[in-house]
């Protein structure tokens, strides 16, 4: 997963949050916050562990909670994998 | 066939009231993954062909649910051959029965390790698969014992209570998801387990029962089944007593 660009990246989430919380793709952005989309906790929590699968990572939980928009799920994913 | 192309996996299943799960859950038309504990295989493979015999699909697979480890790998296997996990029925247990002045480290954290954690490892892998299809049905065999306690179980009945607990907890997270989560409170029901106990206890035990008789391995299953049917679709949180009136 090294060499996926920034956009790749952001489209693999963009297309996990799309299918995980229902929205339209051109609700998600990189400034979207998680709260704006109406994600609960247990969306939350199927999301980090969908980025999980997909990265091949792990994403502990004090990690997990600070990221809070899509941006922030592009940028530690890019820095982690 | 209520449960027509579901699939259900039975922790404990090789005997007991285990067996009695998988028998009538396969009835039903569920594909039955029957788990066993190490070194029950033959037994397993009895309860595999007799569902097999009735016309249901079954296949047996080996877990000591106490160990994590074993219990993803079950879960991972039982996905892989069948493609979902619909329905768990976390029956495994055991009893290391003893008056708690006398009862010995191991024998308590043996019983919390085989009927609570393993309830936690088989949910929270089980879980994952529930939520990813938005349905499924969690239920947890608990005990009369959980509720109403009994001389020299306190490892058993705080093990069983502490399924209660759980089920009230879990059933809260996940019901947003399509997933029900309940627990079925046996009384004495005649099994290996409670083959063991002295015949002036078992006389003692039945005067103390409502109905005037034991419970039977089909009293327990057809309470469980009726909790993973449709007419179960509004109950979740709830802990179903199947014990003659022991605890009302």
């Amino acid at each position: 997963m090294a060499d996926l660009s920034d956009q790749a990246i952001f489209e693999k989430v963009r297309s996990i949050i799309v299918e995980q919380l229902g929205v339209e793709e051109n609700a998600v952005a990189l400034e979207t916050s998680f709260e704006a989309l109406n994600a609960d906790s247990l969306d939350i929590v199927e999301l980090i562990m969908a980025l999980e699968e997909t990265f091949g990572m792990e994403i502990p939980d004090e990690d997990a909670e600070k990221i809070l928009t899509v941006g922030a799920a592009v940028e530690y994913i890019k820095a982690n994998s | 066939m209520f449960l027509e192309n579901r699939v259900a996996l039975v922790t404990g299943a090789s005997q007991g009231i285990g067996r009695a799960i998988a028998l009538t859950v396969a009835k039903h038309g569920a594909v039955v993954a029957v788990n066993y504990y190490p070194g029950q295989s033959d037994q397993a493979a009895l309860v595999v062909e007799e569902i097999e015999k009735a016309g249901g699909r079954a296949f047996s697979v080996a877990a000591d649910v106490s160990k994590k480890s074993d219990v993803e790998e079950m879960v991972d296997a039982v996905v892989k051959r069948s493609g979902s996990l619909d329905i768990l029925i976390n029956n495994a247990g055991i009893t290391r029965d003893q008056l708690l002045l006398r009862m010995k480290d191991q024998d308590w954290e043996a019983v919390l390790a085989t009927n609570l954690n393993g309830v936690f490892y088989c949910t929270r892998s089980a879980l994952k698969w529930m939520l990813k299809s938005r349905w499924g049905r969690v239920v947890s065999l608990a005990s009369v014992v959980g509720v109403t306690g009994n001389a020299g179980q306190a490892n058993y009945g705080a093990s069983k209570a502490g399924i209660i607990g759980f089920t009230k907890c879990v059933a809260r997270e996940v019901a947003s998801r399509g997933i029900n989560v309940n627990a079925v409170a046996p009384g004495y029901i005649r099994t290996e387990m409670t083959d063991r106990i002295s015949p002036q206890a078992r006389e003692e035990l039945q005067g103390r029962i409502p109905l005037g008789r034991i419970g039977t391995p089909e009293d327990v299953a057809g309470a469980v089944v009726f909790l993973v049917s449709p007419g179960a679709d509004y109950i979740t949180g709830q802990v179903l007593h199947v014990d003659g009136g022991m605890a009302i």
